[in-house]
């Protein structure tokens, strides 16, 4: 009895390995060998037009310190997501607010904020280049009625960063919206309640119990949209490809540039992991809030 | 009294046209794409008219025959068929058993699988790249697959499916292994067909994902006829690499138009699946 109870849970076991072996033997070796392959490029020097490999210790890394471009495009991460995070929070939370509640009018509305985010970042960025075209572009027609001369966005500095910060706002704020909602529709009913027999104003309530009762939300939504726009490419490949002269340069779209244009794949390698680094750091503040906010609710 | 009703319906109005104004960056581009789809090459710039002069239908026969399109868009059918069809079957399998099934090392092996939804395929392209080139497998599809299969997208279902088998009572699976069915016959015959409302969120977002994918077919396939239809979007440029406006939004609608349709269709479901996965960063 007791051998056939051994051999029948030994069998379970083979079982469950046998399940989750395909899965995980895949990640080894698609994912977390690579992960660990980049960390190694970063120290070789790697051409991968002529296949060339050597040794290179920290030259990478002097060379990254020296790279004006390097600086640059982190420059252009950091002003990329810190002009797309805040204008997205808000925009979400706004709008989450006036959709709150059912009617036809919000569903209506949610449908419509939500249709770009299930389309193709690739179909999203080539119409708004359409649109964004110099004088004979959509929206500086539209700016020209009520009077404003718009710059030739995507071939101007300043313009082209403004461009691909707002189109990419306006493809994933529905996304955000929606995981507002959930928060909002959970707001306590009685302390609003309790708020407006004590007299207080729309705007008071607003400041004192819905923005503080959804900051738990506000800052998941903030981490998750700043780990996305860290790692923007596609849009920024095909709405200006890092240009006008280098203006839009962000980091992933530099590593890219660097293995894939350039070859210089040892030195993309080392880029890859600094990346890396930084999405790392941000997930495990966002593990440490979510577990903090998480107690602070019990 | 019937002022206060006055008042609340002009507020409600007022909301109304200040969500229309919102709304008008998000729906915009979708009008202005439909519409320059049939508009002659002459007339995609000029004056600003909302709808065209003349329908020149002629633009969905010429995205046809301007590139191989009709390749390109199966291409990306195949393409995000198989990767659907294999995450489901691995994500239920793996899913199941960190549910259910009791072996060494479960929860170990459960965290190396989540940590992998938060690795950014970015990070990892470049020797992704080297192991696909010695393997010969640059401009076929293979590389697209197994990444599609084994990277984030397919960690998270095997999460999504892992809780999904946790919220089904147990008992089920002991009342049919008391009739004397198998483990893996349990699983296949009893458990699986219940779990079809994780299954197909699973399959939407996976299938989505491998459809809009664009940093590694830009990376694996030079080839024109490999193509998947992101790279043949902003493929339709003319001798000196201008695009060729017309034929893309005509291009683009062709491509965009079947995933509007269901979104529309099964817009409850798609949303909840897609804000579920939102929230994995």
């Amino acid at each position: 009895m007791k051998r056939t109870m051994r051999r029948s849970a030994i069998r379970e076991e083979l079982f469950g390995y046998a399940c989750v072996a395909p899965q995980l033997l895949g990640f080894l070796l698609f994912v977390l060998g690579p992960l660990v392959m980049v960390f190694v490029y970063g120290f070789q020097s790697r051409n991968l037009l002529t296949g060339r490999v050597s040794f290179a210790g920290l030259a990478n890394y002097r060379a990254l310190l020296g790279d004006p471009l390097f600086f640059k495009s982190l420059k252009n991460t950091l002003v990329f997501t810190l002009g797309l995070v805040p204008l997205n929070v808000a925009a979400s939370l706004l709008l989450s607010l006036a959709l709150a509640g059912e009617s036809r009018v919000n569903s209506f509305f949610r449908t419509v904020f939500f249709a770009p985010v299930v389309t193709a970042a690739a179909a999203w960025a080539i119409v708004w280049k359409f649109l964004l075209q110099g004088d004979q572009g959509v929206v500086n027609q539209l700016l020209g009625v009520v009077g404003i001369a718009g710059p030739n966005w995507l071939l101007d500095d300043a313009g082209a960063m403004a461009a691909v910060i707002v189109t990419r706002v306006i493809k994933n704020l529905g996304m955000n919206i929606v995981i507002y909602l959930a928060a909002v529709t959970n707001l306590p009913h009685e302390l609003y309640e309790a708020a407006r027999i004590d007299g207080a104003s729309a705007a008071q309530r607003f400041r004192t119990l819905t923005l503080p009762l959804l900051m738990p939300t506000t800052i998941m939504i903030s981490i998750i949209t700043m780990i996305g726009s860290l790692k923007v490419f596609d849009h920024i490949m095909l709405l200006t490809q890092g240009g006008p002269s280098n203006a839009t340069m962000v980091l992933v779209y530099y590593i890219y540039f660097q293995g894939f244009k350039v070859f210089r794949t040892g030195y993309a390698s080392a880029l890859a992991t600094i990346l890396f680094a930084i999405v790392l750091g941000l997930t495990f503040a966002q593990w440490r809030l979510g577990k903090r906010l998480s107690y602070q609710e019990e | 009294m019937s002022r206060a009703k006055a008042l609340r319906a002009a507020g409600k109005g007022l909301s109304v046209a200040a969500l229309s104004v919102a709304g008008l960056p998000f729906v915009f581009p979708f009008w202005w794409m439909l519409t320059s789809a049939v508009k002659s090459p002459g007339d995609v710039f000029g004056r600003l008219s909302l709808l065209p002069s003349k329908c020149r239908w002629d633009n969905f026969a010429e995205i046809f025959s301007y590139q191989p399109f009709a390749r390109h868009y199966l291409n990306s059918l195949c393409i995000a068929a198989v990767v659907t069809a294999a995450t489901i079957l691995l994500a239920s399998l793996s899913g199941y058993a960190f549910a259910r099934v009791r072996f060494r090392g479960r929860s170990a092996l459960f965290l190396v699988l989540l940590s992998s939804m938060m690795m950014p395929a970015e990070v990892t392209i470049i020797p992704n790249f080297f192991m696909m080139k010695q393997w010969r497998l640059i401009d076929t599809h293979v590389p697209l697959v197994i990444l599609g299969v084994f990277g984030a997208q397919g960690a998270f279902s095997a999460f999504v499916m892992r809780q999904y088998f946790l919220s089904m009572p147990k008992e089920l699976e002991e009342a049919a292994r008391i009739d004397g069915l198998g483990r893996l016959s349990t699983f296949a015959r009893i458990i699986l067909p219940l779990a079809t409302p994780a299954i197909s969120a699973t399959a939407i977002l996976t299938a989505l994902d491998a459809w809009n994918s664009f940093l590694q077919p830009l990376i694996f396939i030079n080839d024109l006829n490999k193509f998947t239809l992101p790279l043949s979007l902003n493929n339709f440029r003319d001798a000196y690499g201008s695009p060729v406006w017309h034929l893309q939004m005509a291009a683009t609608a062709v491509s965009v138009i079947p995933i509007l349709l269901f979104y529309v269709c099964a817009q409850r479901k798609i949303i909840n699946a897609m804000v579920f996965s939102g929230m994995k960063g």
